[in-house]
């Protein structure tokens, strides 16, 4: 894969985070941002089955099946930490008060649609958390791979996957590059090591605005 | 003397036949009632309406509990399940009707459902195959689904410490949908870890108060090592 590697994604998102922030990371790829949190931030996790200050995952022997992440991995718990119930904690993500989400993705439109929740035309796919997530958080984020597999952009003009939300993503953290979401259509911010702007534009389909000022991903 | 203690959990589900609806509490392994969910699949009940997150976690079931349909957010078994359960394979080879919702959605509703909310409104889902059937309405410029409550027959949920008065106290990230559902079902059946005197649960501490549940009834400690998937 050209440009960083999937954990080195994790490493720059991790910068967006600040002292004291409440910070919900999805299943999957997301869960990663947490090894890059440095160790004398206090970030606050928050986790949809119930949690807020949760760390690292868990060792065997540190197991306790009562503590899991959203992923349903052990994790331990962090000083502060505390519990409550589902309802609790989807209302924190829905009524405001959670500072950013970091959502995988399938695909994102050039409007910040995102598609999360099925690879192709199902009616029957895990929609968990993840469109509950994409309301009331003050920032959402996504981590993904710029491209499938195959080479096809996943940043595209319309989704083509079933939508987890409409315009809801504010930032694009790739292998390849940042990308802002604005009202004006998609800003390249930010290019990862080695690669160049073109290379950026060929494996996404909608037209990128070039910032003022785009720079190299400093990691 | 009220007292909610049932001897055996096949006592505890004594009244569960066909075409009940039960919601079962937990979120992946901790928190589901795994006896409980055991003692139903004994039983051989049919037509079955379940109502959870998820059902691999379902380790201890040697069936598809009778399932004709399911309401829940995670149909499917995903990277980090511990398991796979017959439920999940009843909802692939399509034997079982699935209805989805978002996973804060199917909580509220189930909040809705034991407090007296006839309908709510909100944002998740707008736009989405969940919008699909389901009220629209604006408020303030936003675009809301009409949702409506979830209420079931039976409740099988998990605590940790119960009284003879069914006030509950919940452990770590036990509680989950476990005290939401505690309140949106006719019948809700608690199997604990232990059970206390009366008296010994501060009035403090108590997570679920006891006028939600029906029957208590202690548990071995689960004792199965899941095979982790991830």
């Amino acid at each position: 894969m050209k440009g960083l590697t999937r954990e080195l994604i994790g490493m720059r998102i991790a910068k967006e985070l600040g002292q004291g922030m409440y910070v919900n990371l999805g299943i999957g790829l997301p869960t990663g941002v947490s090894n890059f949190i440095p160790e004398e931030l206090e970030v606050i996790l928050h986790s949809e089955n119930g949690i807020l200050g949760y760390g690292r995952i868990a060792t065997e022997e540190e197991w306790d099946l009562d503590l899991l992440n959203a992923s349903g991995q052990p994790v331990v718990l962090l000083p502060g930490a505390c519990f409550f119930h589902s309802a609790d904690a989807f209302g924190m993500v829905r009524g405001g008060h959670v500072d950013i989400t970091v959502l995988g993705a399938y695909q994102v439109s050039e409007k910040g649609d995102l598609a999360n929740w099925a690879a192709g035309a199902t009616k029957i796919g895990n929609i968990g958390g993840a469109m509950d997530m994409c309301y009331g958080a003050k920032r959402r984020l996504v981590y993904m791979e710029h491209t499938t597999k195959k080479g096809e952009p996943r940043i595209v003009k319309e989704c083509t996957y079933p939508l987890t939300a409409s315009r809801v993503v504010n930032t694009i953290f790739t292998n390849l590059a940042v990308i802002e979401v604005t009202p004006h259509g998609l800003l390249l911010t930010e290019v990862a090591p080695g690669v160049t702007l073109e290379e950026v534009q060929a494996a996404t389909e909608p037209k990128l605005t070039i910032a003022e000022g785009i720079k190299e991903i400093a990691l | 003397m009220l007292n909610k203690i049932v001897d055996t959990v096949d006592e505890a589900i004594a009244d569960i036949g066909d075409g009940a609806s039960i919601m079962v509490g937990g979120f992946s392994v901790a928190g589901t009632p795994h006896n409980l969910v055991a003692a139903v699949s004994r039983k051989g009940v049919k037509d079955i309406t379940l109502i959870g997150n998820a059902f691999s976690q379902f380790l201890a079931s040697t069936d598809a509990l009778g399932v004709k349909k399911v309401i829940c957010t995670v149909p499917l078994p995903h990277a980090f399940a511990w398991g796979t359960s017959p439920v999940d394979q009843g909802i692939r080879e399509g034997r079982i009707e699935v209805e989805l919702n978002p996973q804060g959605t199917f909580v509220e509703r189930i909040r809705a459902g034991g407090a007296g909310i006839l309908g709510f409104y909100t944002p998740v889902g707008v736009g989405t195959i969940i919008a699909e059937g389901k009220e629209q309405r604006v408020f303030n410029g936003v675009e809301c689904l009409l949702e409506l409550p979830l209420k079931a027959d039976f409740a099988l949920i998990k605590a940790d410490k119960a009284d003879r008065f069914g006030n509950l106290v919940y452990r770590m990230a036990q509680r989950n949908f476990n005290p939401l559902m505690a309140t949106a079902a006719k019948t809700t059946i608690v199997e604990v870890d232990e059970i206390v005197p009366l008296g010994s649960l501060s009035p403090e501490v108590v997570d679920t108060p006891g006028i939600y549940v029906r029957r208590v009834v202690k548990v071995p400690k689960w004792d199965i090592k899941p095979r982790y998937l991830g």
